[in-house]
């Protein structure tokens, strides 16, 4: 049988020490970092191109490209940014892989500082992560100990500084150019693009944000060469990452895979959907990807293939629920989430959320129309490209594809005046004593 | 903030520090936040009046600043501070009958705080551990798949001064005031100890060596690599021919027994 998982990122996490420089260092740890000193710089901005890396944040735009967007022999700084921001629900693969292995991620960092001259670096991670700030300051600290971080790296003469910033509570912080103004004291709102961070980033510089896993993957693609991790995956969508499995499948977790996988391959693999029930909506990507259904288990969870069946491949975040869940519920719950975390700089996003939460709000008790769909659907199309960034744009998703596959849900909700659905089925704990 | 001559010259003396880890003294904002937040147990008006006399700006601002982001609190805290999800996935796994059930159990609301000042409730969204759902963070470590029980005995512990530990995070559980200091950027002695992946963590990488399947770069070269270039067109479809169209929306086993987490071993 073929290997369906290809676990890299995370295949010493079960190592007691995993996240200490030694253990790193047993695993083949920091030769990438000695390789990429020895190279020119502009050539691991090519490597890093042929690679095929589309950054692993949600929107996968090429890393490479984004690399060599920054503008050389300027005289201003470059910064590299690491957006360790993860707070999309659904989202849960940053977190783990900065609590087990932070060294991939600080490894990463120095070269693809190296690559486009920056001598500067932020790890702005969210703050209700309290363990994981502790390991990534480990990790820094043993970086500088042993000579990766600080000055003259390695006797290369390159210098790099890491600083690890701790957010406040802000999903908004997690779109690039909101997490700069945050990076730079001020409320998280989004900037008008252009100009683009590459070349008016953190305090007007040239700047580069990446993922996490985005940059964790770089020292694989240095020390295998660029046309190893494009073997993997498909045509357009290199490499492998990490799938998120939640919800009610028998064995949730981290699935490290190449693009391309499905959603069956995934349940096959983990003991499918929990005992006694069956698939009845999914998110590939996050709750700003449009939902799937039991039709869509064979899809190539590749960023074309996702999007030719109608979503995002987003961050990998497949959500699962079961026919014990009711969709209007769970909708409401998303936006009601987009409404609180609306930095309310944009009007259509601002005001938008409010009044879909307020229509979902009546059909989830049984007290609207058939109408009040329509009325959504309306209000959805006005936010949807009406604002600075993609939060209001992801309003638009989980509503109008629930609307698609599950709108007689919705009318049975009007129809029985409340909600067809009894919510203790659907815990971890259904039919338990608690 | 009634700070005596000490403790405001220790604090100055932190906010120095963060202040130069920055190429502009505003972005120390934040992290500056974070600080006086651990001196008081929240964000005072002494607090921001700190902070803008360390930042050269104006309190008002500060406080635009302050609101913007829901970990400052503008009101005293508990020691412990007590958050349940209830993001739609956590929400639906038992996030919702979990936080209602805390409420009645404390006799308080959202954001409020038992009268003995050891637990404040709050309902949080998506703290990315969807794998772990229902979870619930206590002074921002994980405690994964929570029942009503559980979360009971967990508050009711803390509020005994039992030991309590994180499922995922360090073996002693920190004040609130002493989480904020961390996120200030003064780590404690902790990062070295507890745990280092749970079961869910693990989930890919164990089935992966039941199957005997190599990380990538163990395995052999890519032209004779099982697995490489294999998905060669992106059309979706059927992935393999013979899979029956509903196995994988099949019913399954319950749930295995979950194995304890990794434990981080002591450098």
């Amino acid at each position: 049988m073929t290997s369906v998982l290809t676990p890299e990122l995370t295949a010493r996490w079960d190592e007691p020490d995993s996240f200490t420089r030694a253990a790193y260092r047993r695993g083949g740890g920091y030769r990438a970092l000695a390789k990429a000193l020895e190279m020119n710089p502009d050539d691991l901005v090519q490597l890093t191109k042929d690679s095929g890396l589309r950054g692993r944040g949600g929107a996968g735009f090429p890393t490479g490209l984004k690399w060599g967007f920054i503008p050389q022999g300027d005289g201003k700084p470059h910064y590299l940014v690491v957006n360790a921001d993860e707070s999309e629900p659904g989202a849960c693969k940053d977190i783990p892989t900065m609590l087990a292995n932070p060294h991939a991620l600080i490894e990463g960092i120095v070269i693809a500082c190296y690559a486009i001259r920056a001598d500067k670096a932020f790890i702005y991670v969210r703050g209700e992560v309290l363990h994981v700030i502790r390991r990534l300051h480990h990790a820094v600290a043993e970086a500088y100990a042993a000579g990766y971080l600080g000055s003259n790296i390695l006797g290369s003469g390159f210098d790099l500084d890491v600083v690890v910033h701790a957010g406040a509570g802000a999903y908004i912080c997690g779109e690039e150019t909101a997490l700069l103004d945050s990076l730079e004291g001020f409320r998280g709102q989004p900037r008008l693009k252009p100009p683009f961070p590459a070349i008016a980033g953190l305090y007007a510089c040239p700047t580069v944000v990446n993922n996490v896993e985005s940059i964790a993957s770089i020292p694989y693609i240095i020390s295998n060469g660029a046309a190893d991790f494009a073997a993997f995956g498909t045509e357009k969508s290199k490499g492998f990452g990490i799938f998120s499995l939640s919800g009610h499948v028998t064995t949730p977790g981290q699935y490290e895979a190449p693009l391309g996988t499905t959603l069956r391959e995934l349940l096959d693999l983990s003991g499918g959907i929990r005992a006694g029930h069956r698939l009845k909506f999914w998110t590939p990507g996050g709750s700003s990807t449009p939902l799937f259904t039991e039709e869509h288990l064979d899809v190539a969870l590749d960023y074309e293939s996702v999007v030719a069946a109608g979503s995002m491949l987003g961050t990998r975040s497949l959500q699962i629920f079961d026919e014990t869940t009711c969709v209007v519920r769970v909708v409401l719950r998303w936006i009601q989430f987009y409404e609180h975390e609306s930095c309310g700089k944009c009007t259509p996003c601002r005001e938008g959320s409010y009044w879909v939460v307020q229509l979902l709000d009546q059909l989830e008790r049984g007290e609207g129309s058939e109408a009040d769909l329509d009325k959504l659907l309306d209000i959805c199309q006005n936010i949807t490209g009406r604002s600075f960034c993609a939060l209001g744009d992801s309003i638009e998703s989980p509503v109008k594809s629930s609307i698609r596959y599950f709108k007689d849900e919705y009318l049975e909700h009007q129809r029985r005046g409340g909600c067809p659905f009894d919510p203790v089925a659907s815990t971890l704990f259904a039919g338990e004593l608690v | 903030m009634a700070l005596s001559d000490e403790r405001r010259t220790a604090l100055e003396a932190d906010a120095g520090q963060i202040i130069g880890r920055y190429p502009r003294s505003r972005s120390a904002l934040l992290p500056l936040l974070h600080l006086v937040q651990a001196e008081e147990g929240y964000v005072s008006a002494d607090g921001i009046a700190f902070c803008a006399g360390q930042l050269g700006l104006t309190e008002a601002e500060v406080t635009a600043v302050v609101s913007f982001y829901t970990m400052y609190k503008r009101r005293p805290v508990g020691d412990y501070h007590v958050g349940v999800c209830t993001n739609a996935l956590c929400a639906v796994m038992g996030g919702d009958a979990i936080f209602a059930d805390l409420q009645r159990h404390l006799g308080v609301g959202n954001d409020e705080t038992t009268a003995d000042g050891k637990v404040t409730l709050e309902h949080l969204e998506c703290n990315a551990a969807c794998d772990y759902a229902p979870v619930m963070m206590v002074n921002w470590e994980f405690f994964d798949d929570m029942t009503p029980h559980s979360a009971r005995e967990l508050v009711d512990g803390l509020r005994a001064g039992a030991d309590v530990a994180p499922t995922r995070g360090a073996p002693r559980l920190c004040t609130w005031r002493q989480a904020s200091r961390i996120l200030a950027g003064f780590p404690d002695d902790q990062a070295a100890q507890g745990h280092t992946a749970g079961h869910a963590t693990l989930a890919g990488l164990r089935i992966a060596k039941e199957h005997g399947w190599e990380p990538p770069a163990a395995s052999a070269a890519p032209a004779a690599r099982p697995g490489a270039a294999s998905r060669g067109t992106a059309s979706p479809g059927p992935a393999k021919a013979g899979t029956p169209k509903a196995s994988a929306a099949k019913a399954s086993p319950a749930r295995a027994p979950r194995p304890g987490p990794v434990e981080g071993g002591q450098q």
